[in-house]
């Protein structure tokens, strides 16, 4: 029988990959608990609440977006609009080529990740320096990301101790306060020496056009400190209503993403720097990106655009766990990607349909999402939309003769008196796919068919006590 | 999964049984088990004999089409204002959250909901559809018990903790990672193998760790999977479900 690709991925994850992956990501689950059952006494409320206030952005983009847009005018900054990941990329070297810039520093952002910026810029000849500590080491690598916060969950030291021997950045060391310091060295003049800074955003506040960037190792203040020109990318979903709204939202991507309380340098940027103040870019640029959001909110699945890429879910998804962030071939792994991933993909959504079903639907992901998306439920959708559009998916049993016995009674108890076979045949011998591969794993129980309806039946005539069969 | 609006309050003492495929194909001492309870607490069982199944094997596997069709036909089934009471978190929640889901655009919706609303867990209904909270008898067990996913935000996990940590003899042992799943997950433990054994393995570990004598759970799909996980492997684990410790301490009143 045809298994799923990402349970082929993880029956090939490399050992020392996979422990690396799940000790990370369950220490990750662990502090977030802990954290948030220590602080709050119902932390539940924060996540419905927060999950309420980014519904009802999702829902009302269409006049925030305008607002964002006049606010952020306001305030000094010019706005991009970029409807594909291209429009994107080209949005941000017209705006490097407008000044003539060569060298860009950039923090970290997910969506670069999913327009792919880096390469873009490389072709055209600029060079793009990742200064968050896990993509720089994923950008050495030329590997990929595979967690959304912690970029090389996949790694162990002693893997990057040998890339960064291999790179001259010095001799074998695995201690990471060295690799730190490493990594230091080597941007601190790159930051001197760059035209522009690009950061992401976590925030951006339609009322004050504030825009929040949280980080714990100070990358993304680096970035603007030097430069004059500092671009934002982002999503046009990651709006906030009202400046209030970070006292909640700060708190929780702290605390869901990291399990602290608040982020180490959080950079909260109003605009380019105002006649008088002493320091700071010249020019700000916002990219907005659609890149297939649009059409997720005409969706069915709108709800996954609440999301504030926290990474809470993969840390606590057993999927993830076993399989690892490569598995999941987009730059949104576990459950949110399963989601997220095919449905940006717009009408090329077959290609990653099978990623929905790469969830047993435990729900633990739902239950520690800071905006309470009902997960397993836009999984179980996008099921139904595969199935629909007709995309195979290896390993499912049809469904069609099993929903004729079991809506004929008849024929439903001719299969429970029929099923006894199973205990005289071997399964080699059945042609059923299905049973194959749960005997490929595990010991199938006795079939007792009918058994019950027998019992029931003595005891209604007063002869049926205590246990069928003893255990 | 949660409850989508507000359950129909239990009047009387008649219910019906929805046996569940699994109990009809594999586990039918779970059934009399749950029938035997029910009887204890007073209550009149009925059991429709034209049951089937709830429809979450084609609801998972992302054939709603089929699915929707199985659903019709336990609302037939299940006609009339008794609740359903079933041995199952699993198979209660594809009847008052799974269904709702899959009828949301469909004209019937009304009735599958009024099909969710008197739709029990079997711990539940006892626990809060029936107000007892406590069981005589005696099970001398460590019980380990496992929280099965479906029951995630419903009181169900709660109910079964409390009756059974309510009987005489039994010990309720903790494990480690217990919000974490079995592995089962209906047509994924098919169609992923790989990921669903690592998983079942990682949490018969915990469980073994713990010492049990017995590992309980309200749902047999998660028993059916660990168990038969841990019988190819050769290790020794005995499981029950909770309606069949209930029985088994009724046995021994004193």
């Amino acid at each position: 029988m045809r298994t799923q690709p990402i349970d082929d991925a993880a029956a090939s994850l490399r050992p020392e990959t996979k422990a690396a992956v799940y000790e990370g990501s369950k220490i990750g689950h662990e502090k977030r608990t802990k954290i948030l059952l220590g602080d709050y006494a119902i932390p539940d409320r924060l996540r419905s609440l927060a999950g309420e206030i980014k519904q009802h952005v999702v829902e009302n983009l269409d006049t925030y977006l305008p607002a964002l847009e006049a606010r952020l005018a306001a305030n000094g900054a010019q706005v991009h609009w970029a409807a594909t990941a291209d429009a994107a990329c080209e949005a941000v070297h017209a705006i490097l080529k407008a000044r003539g810039a060569k060298r860009l520093v950039k923090a970290k952002t997910m969506v670069s990740e999913e327009i792919g910026l880096g390469d873009y810029l490389e072709k055209h000849g600029i060079e793009a320096l990742e200064t968050d500590l896990g993509e720089f080491i994923v950008q050495l690598d030329h590997d990929r990301p595979s967690h959304i916060i912690k970029p090389i969950i996949h790694k162990n030291r002693r893997q990057i101790a040998e890339l960064f021997e291999r790179c001259g950045l010095g001799p074998y060391d695995e201690d990471p306060g060295m690799i730190t310091q490493r990594a230091r060295q080597f941007m601190r003049h790159k930051y001197l020496e760059a035209d522009a800074g690009l950061t992401g955003a976590n925030f951006v506040v339609a009322e004050s056009g504030r825009v929040v960037v949280v980080t714990n190792e100070g990358n993304a203040r680096f970035c603007l400190a030097a430069t004059r020109c500092h671009i934002v990318l982002v999503g046009i979903e990651k709006i906030l209503p009202r400046d209030r709204d970070l006292a909640l939202f700060l708190n929780l991507i702290a605390r869901s993403g990291t399990a602290q309380q608040i982020s180490v340098y959080n950079e909260f940027v109003s605009g380019p720097r105002a006649p008088g103040q002493p320091d700071g870019p010249d020019e700000m640029h916002v990219v907005f990106v659609d890149n297939g959001r649009t059409g997720v909110l005409a969706s069915e699945c709108r709800d996954i655009l609440r999301c504030i890429r926290c990474g809470a879910c993969l840390n606590v998804c057993p999927v993830y766990r076993q399989a690892g962030g490569h598995a999941y071939r987009s730059v949104y792994p576990g459950p949110v990607g399963a989601v997220l991933s095919p449905l940006l993909l717009g009408e090329r959504f077959p290609e990653l349909a099978d990623l929905p079903k790469a969830s047993s639907l435990c729900g633990a992901c739902n239950e520690v999402c800071p905006v309470n998306i009902p997960i397993p439920d836009l999984l179980l959708r996008l099921r139904d939309r595969a199935h629909g559009e007709g995309v195979p998916s290896p390993g499912t049993p049809p469904m069609g003769a099993w929903a004729l016995m079991a809506t004929q009674p008849a024929a439903w108890k001719a299969a429970l008196a029929g099923g006894h076979v199973l205990n005289h045949l071997p399964t080699r011998l059945i042609p059923v796919p299905a049973l194959r591969a749960w005997e490929a794993k595990r010991e199938l129980p006795p079939w007792r068919g009918g058994e019950f309806r027998k019992w029931l039946k003595l005891r209604r005539k007063g002869q049926g006590r205590g246990q069928i069969r003893p255990q | 999964m949660k409850l989508s609006s507000g359950r129909t309050p239990v009047v009387g003492r008649r219910v019906q049984l929805m046996a569940t495929c699994l109990c009809d194909a594999f586990h039918d001492d779970v059934a009399a088990a749950t029938v035997e309870v029910l009887e204890h607490l007073g209550c009149e069982v009925l059991f429709p004999e034209g049951q089937t199944c709830c429809g979450q094997p084609a609801f998972n596997g992302g054939d709603w089409s089929a699915s929707r069709r199985v659903v019709r036909h336990a609302v037939r089934t299940f006609a009339g204002e008794y609740p359903i009471v079933v041995p199952s978190g699993s198979c209660a929640a594809m009847l008052f959250h799974g269904a709702a889901l899959e009828f949301e655009r469909e004209p019937d919706l009304a009735e599958i909901e009024s099909l969710g609303r008197r739709t029990w867990e079997l711990g539940d209904f006892i626990v809060n559809g029936l107000g007892v909270t406590s069981w005589p008898g005696r099970f001398n067990s460590a019980v380990a018990l496992h929280r099965s996913c479906h029951t995630r935000g419903t009181a169900s996990s709660e109910a079964v903790a409390r009756l059974l940590s309510s009987i005489a003899g039994v010990r309720l042992v903790e494990f480690g990672e217990a919000e974490q799943c079995c592995g089962f997950g209906g047509t994924f433990s098919v169609a992923f193998p790989h990921i669903s054994a690592a998983m079942g393995d990682l949490k018969l570990d915990h469980v073994r760790a713990a010492k049990p004598d017995v590992l309980v759970s309200g749902d047999m799909s998660c028993l059916m999977h660990l168990s038969g996980l841990a019988a190819r492997e050769g290790i020794l684990v005995m499981t029950m479900h909770f309606a069949q410790v209930l029985r088994d301490a009724l046995a021994r009143r004193a």
